[in-house]
């Protein structure tokens, strides 16, 4: 049994304390980013109070214990999406991730008119690397065609995909539209052509299972805080024979062995060779936390809530003829909407007049708006401690609202 | 307040400038100098066009992708700014930026600009109701 009220509990920006616009918080904003349960705050605070040190520098046991705390929050890591151990980097996030493979897999190994495919629906951190390592090796940014409904399809793939093609970069989860893409069945396809797989998993490791190791693709990039975890840390997971015939992204303290005047260095294996000088490492404990976290209530409970909650609020709007839903057939958690006649920024305002923070605009998804016919869109986004009640609060000031400059003259 | 308007009164300037924005539209002479605007926490995106000759602001318009409250101001600007000496118009904007601040400022110069004195209510659309008056400032500062 699922119960919301008791996983809410742990949250203490869930504890009615925070109100916003002097009302409730309701928040659904969660593509954004995350609360974080008292375990993992204090996962950061126990580092300060308790484990102060750096890693891969002592001599005295201060020092050791930190290194096998980070050792450990590795190992739950990869037991968490399934790969080994030497295959997880720390990075800053999915952003970081991202580009460490762009600039350390793509720099090495494109040229000029080879191509890197990625989708219009990508989020900018799985566009804009894409396009400096083009503009640096004279390599092609193609994209795969959209279906139908918004979702990229293996079958179009397929129409796009040559043999020129190095990388396939696609979103597991769309963060404008929420679709679930098969990028299992994407990654036989560019390897096919020899090609790598890249997944941005900034919107999936947090909301369904991911295995690594059954899915075949070659990286996969995410964020800890879109999971309940700390800003400003994540993980990019590689294959280890790609990571171990990549160059150093970011270089320094850390990840060297030994180096001469003369420019010559020596790199430690991977992974510590992608984690160039000191970790973050509170951040790194409270990701570990983190993960411990959604073990205990569990990845596929976890999804299961949003398929429900997103259910709930499609049924909640039937009928309600004033609202364009973009993705009614999505698996859950992301409900992208607009109201007809009304700006996106402006019904934002409102909601955040009603003390419920939800996102307008692009969503850092810039290419998208031809395809969605329209500039701007709402975004409304459930997680593993959002109720039906912030739904119904949710979708009564969307049916009901009011006048959109209550915003500006109600007190 | 100096200028006594109710809340009626102002909401509905606001939602008549946006409805009916007389001023977005692109100048269809030459002469006017422009800048580019976009918001990074909205999705405004605005060029804004003023036309001055022998320090007198002949002419304001602007055009782009806008909320409420941005459409609406920076109509309201433009109507205010037409016909006004450079120096004037600066004075204009200036006290629209003090009243943002929420400093003291210049209710006099405002008229019809003062309904968006209830916007720091909503902290993220300051920066909208002020795009297209920032602008205007930009035009106007080396002149």
């Amino acid at each position: 049994m699922y119960d919301v009220y008791k996983i809410r509990k742990h949250f203490p920006m869930l504890d009615g304390g925070v109100t916003m616009q002097n009302k409730p918080l309701v928040y659904l904003d969660n593509c954004s980013t995350t609360f974080k349960p008292k375990s993992v705050i204090d996962a950061e605070l126990d580092y300060y109070k308790h484990y102060n040190s750096n890693s891969h520098r002592g001599d005295y046991d201060l020092s050791y214990q930190m290194d096998v705390m980070l050792e450990d929050a590795r190992k739950a890591v990869a037991k968490f999406v399934n790969c080994e151990d030497n295959e997880v980097i720390f990075t800053d996030g999915t952003t970081a991730s991202l580009n460490l493979v762009a600039y350390s897999y793509g720099l090495k190994n494109l040229k000029k008119d080879d191509e890197i495919i990625i989708s219009v629906a990508e989020h900018a951190s799985n566009v804009l690397p894409w396009f400096r390592i083009a503009d640096l090796t004279g390599a092609k940014v193609i994209y795969v065609p959209l279906n139908e409904e918004g979702r990229v399809t293996p079958k179009n793939l397929l129409k796009v995909i040559t043999n020129k093609t190095k990388i396939v970069s696609i979103a597991h989860i769309s963060n404008v539209l929420g679709y679930e893409v098969n990028v299992k069945e994407l990654g036989k396809i560019a390897h096919s052509v020899g090609a790598i797989m890249v997944v941005d998993g900034a919107q999936s490791v947090p909301h369904i299972p991911v295995d690594f190791k059954d899915l075949d693709v070659d990286f996969l990039a995410f964020s800890a805080h879109k999971m309940c975890g700390p800003t400003g840390i994540g993980a990019l997971i590689g294959k280890y024979d790609l990571l171990l015939a990549m160059d150093p992204f970011i270089s320094g303290g850390n990840m060297n062995i030994t180096f001469k005047k003369e420019c010559l260095a020596d790199y430690r294996l991977p992974p510590f060779k992608f984690e160039a000088g000191t970790l973050n490492l509170a951040g790194i404990l409270g990701f570990k936390a983190a993960i411990d976290f959604i073990q205990s209530i569990g990845i596929e409970n976890i999804r299961e809530h949003g398929k429900e909650l997103f259910k709930y609020a499609l049924s909640k709007l039937e009928g309600h003829d004033d609202i364009i839903i973009y993705n009614k057939t999505a698996e859950g958690d992301i409900l992208t909407f607009n109201k007809r006649g009304v700006f996106a920024q402006d019904l934002a305002t409102f909601m955040n007049y009603k003390g419920i923070a939800i996102r307008a605009g692009e969503h850092c998804a810039k290419l998208l708006d031809n395809f969605l016919e329209t500039k701007a869109t709402c975004r409304m986004s459930t997680y593993l401690y959002s109720t039906k009640e912030d739904i119904d609060i949710f979708i009564d000031a969307l049916i009901n609202g009011g006048d959109i400059l209550d915003a500006y003259f109600n007190d | 307040m100096l200028i006594s308007m109710t809340n009626e009164m102002m909401r509905q300037i606001i939602m008549d400038h946006y409805s009916n924005p007389t001023n977005k539209r692109r100048p269809t002479t030459d002469g006017y100098e422009t800048i580019h605007m976009h918001s990074d926490n909205c999705i405004d995106d605005l060029d804004i066009y003023l036309l001055v000759k022998n320090g007198v602001i002949i002419d304001a318009c602007f055009d782009g992708i806008a909320c409420i409250i941005s459409t609406s101001s920076t109509d309201i600007m433009c109507d205010l700014l037409k016909g006004k000496k450079i120096e004037e118009g600066r004075e204009i904007i200036d006290s629209f930026q003090k009243m943002m601040k929420e400093e003291k400022f210049n209710e006099a110069l405002l008229e019809e600009a003062i309904v968006f004195i209830n916007t720091s209510k909503q902290a993220a659309r300051i920066r909208c109701a002020t795009i297209g008056w920032t602008a205007a400032e930009e035009i106007l500062k080396d002149k």
